[in-house]
């Protein structure tokens, strides 16, 4: 990829007479319900996520205040399960997946050059549903029992006992899991059938093939989670006992539908931010992205073992010795993959000339915190030690490094790099400064004690807890109070950017960048490659 | 740092109103600011210490080589020290190098986790077999063989509520106690087979290495074989509802002699406190039993003074259709419920001497005071009408 130009940018004409064609945004609140514009859309998409993203954030510091000290002082254990429940479900479906569609109805198309998304007003629709789903979510902490408390698994039989927040919880995963469906068909489409002359799928940045690999992903499990909470939702309410073994059914089965969702879900939340990290390593490090194929070919070989590896999230559940062996040997398989990414980020930045503005000081982090995330998963895939932190503190640590530092980290990184093509200003370089290292800072005091606690064995989803734990404790809701706060930083710049306060973006607006987006104006046109570039 | 201990230290006081610098280890729990996984009373537990030893020593080897090469990068090759940035974008001989290097890696961890797996799947050859059932939110035990045989009970939480609430300082053990201990020999292999009542919940002790998910309707087995006597904690490790957090785990584990004395204990004690339905009780027998059997389970719904909350559940004070009538429909409603109504069957949930004593303590209770037909009842007359 990557020394991929626009050899030729046709001028834009005005000379045919279709009034739709040419025209700018509507004005007012039809420009964002109508909207059809890829851009209006990412940018909805990318506001709305981030509204979540504080929503969940809230809800995660009414947890950790209730950590703070040993004892009960703020919250009923019930309150704070649907704490829990609710802070994974909303930062699960309702900010890190429709971030990383906002991503990808931004980018894409400026990536490929395609004019816009193949199904605009499909497009439009997937958008729309979110709120409905963060609504029921947001509702369902005022219906009589309160709000879903079972995990954001929802194992059975638990989730059969809950009142009818766990309904609102069905029907919102049912609603933003069609979205996701909805956004996945439209990038498979668009980046298949939309891509500009002599864009061959090889010289795709890595952000559009690490997405068309999601968006599989996507098709494939989101189906499986729908009916998953459907058999959850007949146990509860029609008669069936798919999950109730007194009648036939089996507990561990949902399990098994759950997690056959739900591991490859994990890599759904993390592809595109590898797709991320390997358009910002290579900008400002100067130099082409190292072994771009095997990128690609990595990016597969991990969707594929995502499917083949779910019930590693099962040991304690009591499987047979060679089916715990099988998941632990192929779990242990996804290591590898993994790694050659990592290795070819630090052979790319390798005799590069590095410079570090915002995206890349994000894009290191992301490096660093993800891989230790990478590790301590290498760590509980081997089954015997699994048994020991199952289900305790140290899984919260590990997929908090991967899912805060990894995702979210990868997210931020994407933000910086293409603020300045989505604004038309500089965003405030300082500021971006700050909220790198006190994220990064603060990230680390909240989880990495956590690590320790899971090792002592302090067990999740605990509202109170022996008062050995009570320090490491402290230390995480302190870190916890400083990273939200943190986030506010990311706010206001990105206030500030959006009122163009800054100065103005080069259509290239960092030195090293390469790509079709960079050879658009900044900020992007309302529409651009109306005429397909051409790719040499 | 001291300085921002003593400020932790401050604000533990204040919220939770425990001896914060106080704090020891848990005896058989976690340690104060334990840091690694506890090495403990069994082969097992000390081979996952080892294993884990062993990726973190691999993890941290890794980590030092690539994030070291990472470092330099950043440290050597900065535009503002004038680095040119090379044009190289692949190299075959590495990338397989990567790739297979690791792989190698993986399996030298993979082999010694395999042997572990396979010693802690092998549940074979048990001296003692306990049947662990997890309940909202408690643990019921009943041992299936050996000189305890037959003996079972439930284990509750016994830190007190005031604790809890803060109105009391935290003991060592603070919610990592129960009322009645799992009781094993020491040196014996003792298998664990788990189901669940009502949700999944798991049995986890970390100086065992074990946990194991109990599920309703599932069977599952798991083993240790402790070799220190002593007191052992865990926690549900399996999210059950509200009180998760609140069903510990303790195991006592004794030598041999202890544990048969401990066992001859319990099954006297069994016996004594054993029903005979072929028994004709004293009405006071009945009376006492009834009246504890009415407030475990009946008072929620019939209220302690039996005019229970109309129109859902019906007054027993003064109540002709059953409690002051002929004995028969009153144990077969007892027996068999009412269907439609909030009226179960408690046909398996209370023994015959448990269904006399109650009905016999309506008919004497509050107004009624034996006046009806049938004042008392005996075990034998619900025998009859099972």
């Amino acid at each position: 990829m990557s020394s991929v130009t626009a050899g030729h940018v046709p001028p834009t004409t005005h000379d045919h007479d279709h009034d739709h064609a040419h025209h700018g945004p509507e004005k007012g609140w039809r420009r964002w319900v109508f909207a059809t514009n890829h851009k209006d859309i990412g940018t909805m998409y990318l506001v709305f996520s981030f509204a979540m993203l504080l929503e969940g954030g809230l809800l995660a510091l009414l947890l950790r205040t209730e950590l703070f000290a040993p004892g009960l002082q703020f919250f009923r254990p019930e309150l704070f399960n649907q704490f829990t429940t609710m802070h994974g479900l909303i930062m699960i479906f309702g900010s890190i997946m429709p971030a990383f569609v906002g991503f990808a109805n931004w980018m894409i198309p400026l990536q490929i050059g395609a004019s816009d998304m193949a199904f605009a007003r499909m497009n439009n629709f997937s958008f729309w549903l979110l709120p409905i789903g963060a609504i029921l979510f947001t509702m369902s902490f005022f219906v009589p029992g309160g709000a879903n408390a079972a995990g954001w698994t929802m194992y059975a039989p638990l989730s059969l006992q809950m009142g009818p927040g766990m309904d609102f919880t069905i029907f919102a995963v049912h609603i933003l899991g069609a979205s996701s469906i909805m956004g996945a068909i439209n990038i498979i489409v668009t980046v298949l059938n939309m891509r500009a002359p002599g864009m061959t799928l090889f010289k795709m940045p890595l952000f559009c093939w690490t997405w068309l690999i999601t968006a599989y992903l996507l098709l494939a499990i989101m189906p499986v989670l729908a009916a998953a909470v459907t058999m959850l939702l007949t146990d509860r309410h029609f008669g069936t006992a798919f999950f109730n073994a007194a009648a036939g059914g089996d507990p561990v089965l949902y399990q098994h539908i759950f997690w056959f969702f739900g591991h490859p879900e994990v890599y759904v939340m993390i592809l595109p931010a590898f797709g991320i990290i390997s358009s910002v390593v290579p900008a400002f490090s100067r130099k082409p992205l190292f072994g771009y194929a095997s990128m690609v070919y990595a990016t597969a070989a991990i969707a594929i073992l995502s499917f083949l590896v779910w019930a590693h999230h099962m040991f304690a559940t009591g499987m047979g010795t060679t089916s715990q062996l099988y998941f632990m040997y192929a779990t242990m398989l996804i290591s590898i993959p993994t790694g050659v990414k990592v290795f070819n980020w630090v052979a790319t930045m390798w005799r590069g000339s590095l410079t570090f503005e915002t995206p890349m000081l994000f894009a290191i982090g992301f490096i660093f915190v993800f891989t230790i995330g990478g590790f301590t998963g290498l760590i509980v895939a081997v089954a015997p030690i699994d048994i020991q932190v199952h289900d305790t503190y140290y899984i919260i640590a590990h997929f908090h490094y991967v899912m805060v530092a990894g995702s979210l980290f990868g997210m931020y990184s994407g933000a910086y790099y293409w603020l300045p093509k989505w604004t038309g200003v500089m965003y405030d370089e300082k500021l971006g400064k700050w909220h790198f290292w006190s994220s990064m800072i603060s990230f680390n005091i909240t989880f990495f004690p956590m690590h320790f606690l899971g090792l002592a064995g302090m067990p999740r989803r605990y509202a109170d807890y022996a008062a050995q734990f009570t320090d490491f404790n402290m230390v995480a809701t302190i870190g916890a109070f400083w990273f939200g706060l943190s986030q506010l930083i990311f706010l206001w710049l990105v206030i500030k950017a959006s009122r163009k306060v800054g100065t103005p973006a080069a259509a290239q607006s960092w030195e090293g960048a390469t790509g079709l987006e960079w050879s658009v104006p900044s900020p992007a046109p309302f529409h651009t490659f109306v005429d397909p570039p051409v790719v040499k | 740092m001291m300085k921002v201990k003593g400020v932790l230290g401050l604000c533990a006081l204040f919220f939770s109103g425990a001896a914060f610098a106080q704090m020891v280890d848990m005896p058989g729990g976690p340690r104060v600011n334990q840091l690694n996984l506890t090495r403990g009373v069994t082969q097992i537990s000390r081979e996952i210490s080892d294993l884990h030893w062993l990726l973190l020593v691999i993890c941290a080897l890794i980590f030092i080589g690539v994030f070291g090469v990472m470092f330099y990068s950043i440290l050597m090759h900065r535009k503002s020290k004038g680095a040119v940035a090379a044009k190289f974008h692949e190299h075959v001989g590495v990338e397989i190098a990567w790739t297979v290097i690791p792989f190698l890696i993986i399996i030298s961890m993979a082999i010694p986790a395999t042997r572990a797996v396979v010693a802690m799947k092998d549940t074979t050859s048990a001296d003692v077999t306990v049947l662990v059932t997890g309940y909202q939110w408690k643990w019921g035990y009943e041992y299936l063989d050996g000189p305890a045989q037959g003996v079972k009970f439930l284990a509750n939480l016994s830190t007190p509520r005031d604790q809890i609430e803060g109105a009391a300082p935290k003991s060592d053990t603070y919610l990592m106690e129960t009322d009645r201990h799992l009781v094993v020999p020491v040196d014996k292999k003792v298998r664990v087979v788990l189901t669940a009542n009502d949700v999944i919940h798991s049995w986890m002790v970390p100086d065992f290495g074990v946990k194991q998910d109990a599920m309703p309707g599932v069977l599952r087995d798991t083993w240790f074989r402790a070799e220190k006597a002593g007191i052992y904690r865990g926690q549900c490790a399996e999210l059950c509802g509200k009180d998760h957090a609140f069903m510990p785990i303790v195991v006592e584990v004794m030598e041999q002699a202890d544990y048969e004395q401990w066992a001859t204990e319990q099954q006297q004690a069994m016996q004594a406190a054993a029903d005979d339905p072929t028994k004709t009780y004293e009405l006071a027998e009945l009376m006492e039993r009834g009246q504890k059997v009415y407030a475990a389970t009946c008072i929620a719904c019939h209220q302690a003074n039996g005019q229970g909350m109309p129109p859902t559940f019906p007054p027993l004070d003064g109540d002709e259709a059953f409690v002051l009538a002929p004995m028969k429909n009153q144990i077969d409603i007892v027996l068999n419920g009412r269907p439609g109504t909030a009226m179960a069957p408690f046909r398996d949930l209370l023994n015959d001497v448990e269904i006399a004593a109650v009905i016999t303590y309506t008919r004497h209770a509050w107004g009624n005071k034996g006046r009806g037909a049938d004042p008392i009842v005996q075990p034998s007359d619900v025998t009859a009408q099972r």
